[in-house]
């Protein structure tokens, strides 16, 4: 599904990612893990193309990225901070991107499912956060896409529509989807994903099950797991 | 592409700011023609108020605009779109509702005053050509500039700059060299300078169609053989052209490059 190998990307003095090697086969769900500032989202704007790396080669779908912008077509990318633009109203934004993409989407569904129909003429900059991230998911889950990038998806929900988002999410997996996720949130994580594929210091530290990051720190928990990756790292 | 220029143009013509711009070249239009009661000064007046002013509005709606749609852009980089689409689509949305609203603010008044029975026709036309190019010109030297400083204030300051530079302070500095080597035959050098600033040549491209070269002495007479002739009206077209493509060629390359 995706190969990279060898990406470097560097802003100004700052080495954001140096060198990361990572295959991600096709179906299940990934997550992506590390502290902040560990290039998380570098390596998924990457993915995307809209961050171009230093060095490096990236394969979606066995095509090189390079240039190319037709393969975002088999990718959903719901962003970090639902930042929309501020003057169009929800039901205009569904419908220019349905517009753009082209292809077959249920957003019915999932606005009923998500509760928005009394926001449908509302402008999205009027709208609260938690409320802006079910639009984002909205726009994100609608079609129907091999591959989907999520980039921290619980921000701001509430419990009721984490629960649906956790479902969502399932769903897709049983489609036999690919899904990468970013979240700081690790009992999330520790429900939905298959595999953790750990950054740090701009490389993969760990990539592997729950079970043998587990084995690996000698801890019980996930948090604790990840946490003591950390104190290692710093200790060293 | 037109999608995105769909898109654009849309959010624009729902602005309020494109509507304040229509109604100010439309008071303007009014009251020139009220005042002078004769379409032919009433657009020697506007020329001078067009060969100034449509360039700051286009360089500060340029400017703003990228800097405002930088969500809207963010989305739209994450959907299956060629770059250079992206911005181009939203470079002519802006400049097309720019020289929208420049052709019917200015437009409905001089119609309504009778300008298509009156021989002001040919340079009243002139004038929105130019000034259709002068927007075209400074919005995408402003979307230049806002790519490529990520400092919203930065940005604006350049563009400001840029704007005062060719309107005001190159003309300064091309009449201090003048006088500096008045010595010297100066006429293929002022033809030079001029081409090199799209508002010079706009101005000049204006006034020797307008008749009033006379005014202008010896140097008058060399502008006049030049800009006077359908050649002259030729070559400053393609070098306001070659100032239109060259500042959106270099938007489109430099945007494959940026990181967002």
């Amino acid at each position: 599904m995706i190969q990279i190998d060898n990406l470097h990307k560097r802003f100004g003095k700052n080495q954001v990612l140096s060198g990361v090697e990572l295959t991600i086969k096709s179906g299940g769900i990934y997550a992506i893990l590390g502290p902040n500032g560990s290039g998380k989202t570098t390596l998924i704007k990457s993915i995307l193309g809209m961050v171009i790396p230093n060095t490096g080669t990236i394969n979606v779908l066995d095509t090189n990225i390079k240039n190319g912008w037709r393969y975002r077509k088999e990718i959903d990318y719901l962003p970090q901070i639902a930042n929309f633009p501020s003057n169009i109203r929800v039901g205009e934004l569904i419908r220019m991107i349905k517009d753009l993409r082209q292809k077959p989407s249920e957003e019915n569904k999932l606005i009923t499912l998500f509760g928005l129909e009394p926001f449908l003429d509302k402008k999205l900059g009027t709208l609260s956060g938690g409320t802006k991230q079910k639009v984002n998911i909205v726009l994100t889950f609608m079609f129907n896409s091999p591959l989907m990038i999520l980039d921290e998806p619980t921000t701001g929900l509430d419990p009721g529509s984490l629960i649906r988002l956790k479902k969502l999410i399932q769903e897709e997996k049983e489609k036999g989807k690919t899904l990468l996720i970013t979240s700081h949130i690790m009992q999330f994580v520790e429900e939905v994903a298959d595999e953790i594929v750990y950054l740090l210091e701009g490389k993969v530290y760990f990539k592997g099950s729950i079970e043998e990051l587990k084995q690996k720190t000698d801890q019980v928990d996930v948090e604790h797991a990840i946490a003591a990756i950390a104190m290692q790292t710093t200790d060293a | 592409m037109l999608k995105i220029l769909k898109y654009s143009f849309y959010d624009l013509m729902r602005s309020r700011w494109s509507y304040v711009y229509f109604l100010f070249y439309l008071a303007l239009g009014f009251v020139l023609l009220f005042l002078n009661n004769d379409l032919s000064k009433a657009v020697i007046t506007l020329m001078n108020v067009i060969i100034v002013l449509v360039p700051l509005i286009g360089t500060i709606f340029g400017v703003m605009y990228f800097y405002n749609s930088k969500e809207f852009t963010e989305l739209l980089l994450a959907q299956p779109l060629r770059r250079s689409t992206i911005f181009l689509g939203q470079y002519f949305g802006v400049a097309g509702s720019l020289t929208l609203s420049l052709f019917l603010g200015l437009g409905v008044p001089f119609v309504l005053y009778g300008l298509f029975k009156s021989d002001a026709i040919f340079n009243f036309t002139l004038l929105l050509v130019t000034g259709a190019f002068l927007t075209f010109i400074f919005t995408a030297l402003a979307f230049n500039i806002a790519l490529s400083n990520e400092n919203r204030i930065k940005g604006f300051g350049y563009a400001v700059l840029l704007w005062l530079f060719l309107a005001v302070i190159y003309d300064g500095l091309f009449l201090l060299s003048l006088i500096v080597f008045e010595e010297y035959p100066l006429d293929k050098f002022s033809l030079a300078a001029t081409m090199c600033n799209p508002i010079d040549l706009s101005r000049t491209l204006i006034l020797l169609k307008l008749d009033i070269s006379a005014l202008l002495g010896y140097t008058g007479a060399v502008f006049k053989k030049f800009f006077g002739t359908d050649f002259g009206l030729l070559i400053s077209l393609v070098v306001l052209l070659f100032w239109t493509i060259l500042p959106i060629w270099r938007l489109a390359i430099k945007s494959k490059r940026k990181d967002f």
